[in-house]
């Protein structure tokens, strides 16, 4: 047992890997060898996720370092004297386990929706290879310590999202929305490799930690913050370079449109590990914390109006999902423009967007699913021309409300709960923040109710399905418990989760460096 | 003669190349060619970023002795990206054969039916 | 692409391609002592395959490939490097058991500029053949699915 939780951070990219790579061999043995196959290597991840979730949390928050291929003294000292770390290093803190957590419980409900969406096509083995491909990537740039590994599972998951994005090649969309998407996800990556090309010039190292203690605030690095923010930013869907994201989450076939919003969400960790344990207080946060307010509310705002116009199911969930991103970038925005003086609401502000990016992904994830059950039911994704499911199907509309409400705040459920954080903090730094939160919600709750009335209510019409089938709802009933639980005691969850991974970005730069140079 | 910066600019003058071709071209083979010209620059700054003045490459078979080599590292992630360059370029390459049996062509300005 | 070029340079290619094959193996076998290694010598025999299906036309090439096994190939070299991580697992992911070992691939490597000791590096050998079989076999289904031809072929 000791040994799996010393090995957990490499094997929970290992085992997806070998996953990615058996499942084209088990696959020629039957659909249900594959399925198994699939479900037992996503509920085997999901549980190392949980298992280093609780080992990082036993410690606080506090971050635990591991070696590739080398044992735990790593460092190669210099004949002047000067030890550099040489090796590649995984080093999970607090907020790595907990989008560790949101990552495994995204791809295990997005694992098991997708075994009984996928019944009726065909080539599911590759999908599901490029899905565990996905899922490998997204946990890597999540735990690792290493900006150029970083840069290497960002490219991984920008290929396979890709490749899952255009994988239904009979429909003419996917395809130009896989192609604009992987151009537009290539040139993020590339202003990355840039960045990461100039700090290593120069400073001579690759490791976040070495970087984090040998940064001047000097021209380059604001060169390289730069070319890193305009890269990842683009990648999370803040506007205004979010003309990729409603073609990608409305194309992408349903259950991967939810693990697209966690690999968004892998990104923008990525820009808040950079942002806070790269670069710190080296270069002006009251700054930065202003840039990210701005791009938050651009989103929010622009999110919100352009959901409500359209009238494709699928891109309008896409829309509020772009939106949501945005609630995240405030809160942890209004974090950093504070992390000066460092007062109390800076850090209920950091708690609020840490918070949100979990109930988002359990809510949109929800909103997708059911909006592949209405697409399925329906045979249409044009909201005009449904109607009147909620006659056949009560299950899926009472899911939809869970979700629907969920996301655009209403108590008791979790969406209130992060964004009465959120609120609170922005309030008390800027009143007019908090006013377009609390006015993009308002239109949020009227696009869900706009959807709702247009896809359940009204007179009973033709349906192909007459209920949900039992395989599909499951995932959406765990994640509507994970939504409901979240609401109903966010205290005890802000406490155990929350507020380590705050606790590592807002006052956790020195441990994070002192474990990797004070120690190798 | 030393070669002073000449690499950095060269590499500097690809990436604003690509950068243009993707923003102002519309055929979509040339769209994929300009996010090839950005990776060949940002590969070639990689390299450049190793060198030292009159030193000779890092391999250990047969090298002089007492000679300074240039720095391996940046060499290594030269060739990584240059294996993600390939993965991105045939999956959009990919792309572009599909759009085109679709949408029967390949201007870009044709292809916009997903608005809004 | 489907007739092949003239008579000149088909037989040109008969006779220089499997050099070619023979020096993208050697690129691959010998990448832990001079320059390349799995990636590259991967990529000069997948290169190899391109020059024959360039010079000989789509027709020539079609009936002696086959695509699953082709599939099959990239999935254990897949699975073979995932394998080779796994095997220092007692340390760490990818440790380098086999390096100054004696054993397979183990012999001690002298420091500094040396000739080159084909029998030393311990799992890296390894991991370059894997890779480079993994690469060759991706690389050429590619080129079989771009070139050849899928005129028949939707998803499987």
């Amino acid at each position: 047992m000791t040994a799996l939780i010393n090995h957990a951070p490499v094997l929970l990219i290992a085992i997806p890997l070998l996953g990615a790579f058996a499942v084209p061999l088990i696959g020629k043995l039957g659909r249900g060898a594959r399925n198994t196959f699939v479900g037992l290597i996503s509920l085997i991840t999901a549980a190392l996720a949980g298992l280093l979730a609780a080992t990082v949390f036993g410690h606080a928050g506090a971050p635990s370092l591991y070696v590739m291929g080398g044992s735990q003294g790593f460092s190669l000292p210099l004949p002047s004297g000067l030890s550099v770390p040489i090796r590649i290093i995984f080093e999970p803190d607090g907020m790595s386990a907990f989008m560790a957590l949101i990552t495994a419980l995204i791809t295990l409900t997005g694992a098991f929706f997708s075994f009984s969406y996928w019944r009726e096509r065909s080539g599911g083995t590759l999908f599901y290879s490029l899905f565990m491909l996905l899922t490998a990537g997204i946990f890597g740039m999540e735990l690792t310590g290493d900006m150029f590994n970083f840069f290497v599972f960002l490219e991984i998951t920008s290929i396979s999202a890709c490749g899952l994005i255009g994988f239904r090649v009979w429909l003419k969309h996917s395809q130009e929305a896989g192609f604009k998407v992987m151009a537009l996800y290539t040139l993020s990556g590339l202003f990355v490799l840039l960045a990461i090309g100039l700090l290593y010039g120069q400073y001579g190292g690759l490791n976040i930690a070495y970087l984090a203690s040998t940064l001047t605030g000097s021209t380059i690095d604001i060169v390289a913050l730069g070319l890193l923010l305009v890269g990842l930013a683009l990648k999370a869907g803040a506007v205004p370079l979010h003309m990729w994201a409603p073609d990608a989450y409305g194309e992408a076939p349903a259950p991967m449109s939810a693990v697209l919003v966690a690999n968004s969400q892998a990104s923008l960790y990525g820009l808040f590990r950079i942002l806070f344990t790269l670069f710190g207080l080296t270069v002006s946060v009251a700054t930065l914390g202003w840039i990210l307010i701005v791009l938050a509310l651009l989103t929010i705002f622009v999110g919100v109006t352009m959901a409500l116009i359209q009238s494709d199911i699928k891109r309008l969930i896409a829309y509020s999902a772009v939106s949501q991103i945005g609630y995240m970038l405030l809160g942890v925005g209004v974090g950093l423009a504070v992390s000066v003086a460092k007062p109390d609401f800076g850090f209920v502000a950091m708690q609020g967007g840490i918070f949100h990016m979990l109930n988002d992904a359990a809510c949109i994830g929800l909103l997708f699913f059911a909006s592949g059950v209405i697409i399925r039911a329906t045979g249409t994704r044009d909201l005009n021309q449904m109607g009147g499911l909620a006659h056949s199907m009560k299950w899926t509309s009472i899911l939809f409300i869970i979700g629907a409400f969920a996301l655009a705040g209403v108590p008791p459920f979790n969406g209130f709960a992060s964004k009465f954080l959120i609120y609170e903090a922005a309030f008390k730094l800027s009143p007019f923040l908090a006013v377009v939160a609390i006015l993009s919600s308002i239109l949020l709750l009227a696009v869900f109710v706009k959807i709702f009335q247009a896809a359940f209510l009204g007179p009973r019409r033709e349906a192909l399905m007459s209920e949900v089938p039992i395989g599909m709802m499951i995932p959406m009933v765990a994640l509507a418990l994970v939504v409901i639980v979240f609401g109903l005691f966010p205290g005890f969850f802000v406490d155990k989760i929350v507020t380590p991974a705050a606790n590592a970005l807002w006052y956790g730069r020195d441990a994070y460096i002192g474990l990797v140079l004070g120690g190798g | 003669m030393s070669i002073g910066n000449l690499p950095f600019v060269v590499a500097a003058l690809l990436v604003v190349l690509g950068i243009y071709t993707f923003l102002f071209k519309r055929n979509l083979i040339k769209l994929v060619i300009g996010i090839s010209l950005v990776e060949t620059g940002v590969n070639l700054f990689l390299v450049t970023l190793g060198y030292r003045t009159h030193a000779i490459a890092p391999i250990y078979t047969f090298a002089p002795k007492a000679e300074r080599m240039v720095l391996p590292t940046p060499q290594a992630l030269t060739l990584t990206s240059i294996v993600i360059g390939l993965a991105t370029t045939a999956l959009l390459l990919s792309f572009a054969v599909f759009i085109y049996r679709h949408y029967g062509t390949l201007d870009a300005g044709k292809i916009k039916e997903l608005r809004g | 692409m489907n007739t092949g070029m003239s008579i000149i340079v088909r037989t040109v290619t008969r006779l220089v391609y499997g050099l070619a094959l023979v020096f993208g193996f050697y690129v691959i076998m010998h990448g832990h002592l001079t320059p390349g290694g799995g990636f590259q010598g991967g990529a000069v025999v997948a290169s190899t395959l391109a020059l024959l299906v360039v010079a000989f036309g789509a027709v020539g090439v079609k009936g002696h490939l086959n695509r699953h096994l082709l599939q099959t190939l990239e999935e254990i070299g897949a699975l073979a490097f995932l394998a080779l991580g796994f095997v220092g697992i007692g340390t760490a992911f990818f440790y380098n058991l086999l390096a100054n070992s004696g054993g397979l691939f183990g012999a001690t490597v002298p420091i500094g500029p040396n000739a080159g000791v084909f029998a030393a590096g311990g799992t890296i050998p390894l991991m370059n053949w894997a890779v480079g079989l993994k690469v060759m076999t991706g690389i050429a289904a590619i080129i079989i699915a771009m070139l050849v031809g899928s005129r028949k072929e939707e998803t499987e």
